[in-house]
């Protein structure tokens, strides 16, 4: 059995895949770094698949966490193992982005699935999950209904993407004024878009664009970022798992590779 | 007895020493002090035997040693925007707390603007002449909107060195001495030659070269290219660099050189042992930048026009078209894996056309390429998980490369 792991800032999620490069559990568990999520996301998975630790015959760390992750053979990139993971579940995508609680990132992929050239966002919450999160608890409801909420809208509040902290007072002020908090919702959305679509457009946009990462369960997240790009945006299966799922298929091949020489 | 020799490293650091000790002495026996932009005419000066401290390179410093958010802090304070450049809120500040660990200079009695480099420059300097009521001799270089460098531009450059020279004849009280200016000129293209050589040899592969050190050493191109002991320097520097390379010598002992990258852009000072160490791990050298070039200051002696050609033909001052072409010159010549680009947030002038340079060099050259956040010496800029990960990222890229061989 193959194992890999993506320990990010706010969660922690692991996949297990067999010997004959099949997906066998995943796991996601809303811990990241510096907690015990990994742990349990690691027992849920080695139940749902029936195995023990001695079974993993090869493991991979990624992600924010996988610098202080000891257990692991070998760490490599959440950048490599998002384009692994869409190639495995996505053959044919070109493109990946990536929304997590701190990062946003956009790769480009070449025929083979390999990542040929990636942006990332600046030292700033803004157009990441983090910034989904505050806006979430401004307008009091989970981060898991914004995108309900927004779909409500009947119009787009305008909310500056250049600072996470400046676009909380400035929706404090918009609610204030009676905007309702479906439009800000929206705004939001579409703040992030923007944001995510600029890094996208240095690195080129070729269809077809996936979305991973835990902000790809957002349903209208992901129609703002399309109207953003002009381009359709397809959500990836078990989407917050995709690092895990690439570090899964790292740890196979690495191991295959190793044993052919 | 016999003597021991110095190392260029040892030789670096005595330099240094004597250079900022040289101008501290000066001034207390009241002689003038002049403070000048890194690229300057600093043949004027040496002609003059006027001491000169240059700011950037004290900036820097103040970065390295980990210091600089007490004058930035004081900066922004005053009134300076966190979003100006960090050597200029550094010393801007350093005027009003003129005291750093790292460094202390005496404060100017006259200041010298070459808006060669960039024009933040330009209001720093205007801004250093009225706080401290000191005559600034301004050198005005527009820059090169065109792919070769006008010839208009050159004489229009030359003009103002002439009137420069008058200026400085005015302040100091003495003649210029147009004899002395062309021995300057002729020991500042030998070192000038030193150090393009020296830096040349990070072309074979391994390199022998730790393209760090060239950071280290530059400091002493800024300050003392026109003397003797800079000439000697550069040449010592050479002939070490040669003797480990025609031994296969690497860049480090303890480490091979797996990949060679270019860095564009300054050094990120405050997180110096960070970068570089980061870079080590993985076996990546960074072989060259756009500086060996930038102080590769040459014309003919006693032409005064070859050598105001000289000071406006730098990268920073060329167009697009021209920068991206050099790049992919440079990834031929040092056989380049990938470039690392440091997206500084305080020096607009090379970060506004950084992504569209990456681009095209990525297009002309094919090989991978990164960017990541940071700053020549605020510290808050930068954040050490976000550059292993960009890092490690490049990595995996040139990896991917060199297995499909290419």
């Amino acid at each position: 059995m193959f194992l890999g792991i993506d320990i990010g800032s706010s969660s922690s999620k692991v996949a297990l895949m067999n010997d004959k490069k099949e997906l066998v559990a995943t796991a996601v568990v809303n811990k990241g770094t510096g907690t015990d999520g990994v742990h349990s996301a690691l027992e849920q998975a080695f139940l749902k698949a029936g195995i023990t630790k001695e079974d993993v015959q090869f493991s991979v760390v990624t992600g924010y966490g996988r610098v202080t992750y000891k257990d692991a053979d070998k760490q490599i990139t959440e950048l490599t193992c998002h384009a692994k993971g869409v190639a495995y579940l996505i053959p044919g995508a070109r493109t990946i982005v990536d929304i997590g609680g701190q990062d946003a990132k956009v790769i480009k992929l070449n025929e083979k699935g390999e990542m040929i050239n990636f942006g990332m966002n600046e030292k700033c919450a803004a157009g990441t999950g983090r910034f989904l999160e505050v806006m979430a608890r401004v307008l009091g409801c989970g981060l898991g209904d914004l995108s309900d909420l927004a779909q409500k809208s009947d119009k787009t509040v305008s909310i500056s993407s250049v600072c996470t902290v400046f676009a909380e007072s400035e929706v404090i002020s918009q609610l204030a004024t009676g905007e309702t908090p479906a439009n800000v919702a929206r705004g939001a959305h579409v703040s992030v878009s923007k944001r995510v679509a600029g890094m996208c457009n240095r690195v080129g946009v070729e269809p077809t664009v996936v979305m991973t990462g835990g902000v790809a369960l957002n349903a209208d997240m992901v129609r703002c970022l399309s109207n953003e790009l002009s381009s359709p945006v397809t959500a990836a299966p078990n989407c917050q798992a995709v690092g895990a799922i690439g570090a899964s298929v790292a740890a196979y091949e690495t191991f295959m590779a190793r044993r052919e020489q | 007895m016999e003597e021991t020799k110095l190392t260029s490293k040892q030789f670096l650091n005595e330099l240094t020493a004597k250079h900022y000790d040289g101008a501290l002495q000066a001034k207390a026996e009241g002689k003038p002090v002049a403070w000048a932009v890194s690229i300057s005419p600093q043949e004027l000066f040496e002609t003059l035997d006027m001491h000169v401290v240059y700011p950037e390179n004290h900036a820097a410093a103040i970065g390295a040693r980990k210091e600089a958010m007490k004058f930035i802090d004081h900066a922004e304070g005053i009134g300076y925007s966190a979003d100006i450049c960090s050597y200029a809120r550094i010393n801007m500040a350093y005027t009003d707390i003129p005291h750093a660990e790292a460094q202390d200079i005496p404060l100017p009695d006259v200041v010298l603007c070459s808006a060669n480099i960039c024009t933040t420059v330009m209001k720093w300097w205007e801004n250093l002449a009225k706080k401290l009521r000191v005559p600034l001799v301004f050198i005005d270089t527009p820059f090169n909107h065109t792919y070769e460098v006008p010839d208009h531009a050159v004489e229009y450059l030359r003009g103002q060195f002439e009137s420069a020279i008058k200026q400085l004849e005015d302040f100091s009280g003495k003649r210029f001495d147009f004899d002395k200016l062309g021995e300057v000129m002729k020991l500042s293209n030998a070192t000038c030659q030193w150090w393009k050589a020296a830096t040349d040899l990070a072309q074979f592969t391994p390199s022998p070269l730790n393209g760090f050190d060239m950071f280290n050493y530059m400091a002493i191109m800024v300050c003392m290219r026109g003397n003797a002991d800079g000439h000697k320097l550069f040449k010592l520097w050479y002939e070490e660099l040669l003797a480990k390379k025609e031994a296969g010598l690497g860049p480090w002992s303890s480490a091979e050189e797996k990949y060679r990258i270019m860095w564009d852009g300054i050094a990120c000072w405050p997180h110096l042992s960070t970068t570089f160490k980061t870079l080590k791990k993985y076996g990546i050298n960074m072989v060259t930048s756009t500086y060996p070039e930038s102080w590769n200051v040459r014309y003919e002696t006693n032409d005064l026009t070859g050598m105001a050609r000289a000071y406006t033909v730098n990268y920073a001052n060329r167009n697009l078209d021209f920068g991206t072409d050099y790049l992919k010159k440079l990834v031929d010549q040092f056989n380049l894996d990938g470039v690392l680009y440091h997206s500084n947030r305080s020096c607009k002038l090379m970060d506004f056309r950084q992504y569209e340079v990456r681009r095209r060099v990525e297009a002309m050259t094919g090989i991978p390429t990164t960017m990541f956040d940071g700053d020549q010496t605020d510290p808050r800029s930068f954040s050490e998980a976000q550059y292993e990960t960009r890092v490690q990222g490049l990595v995996e890229m040139m990896d991917k490369r060199k297995a499909a061989g290419r």
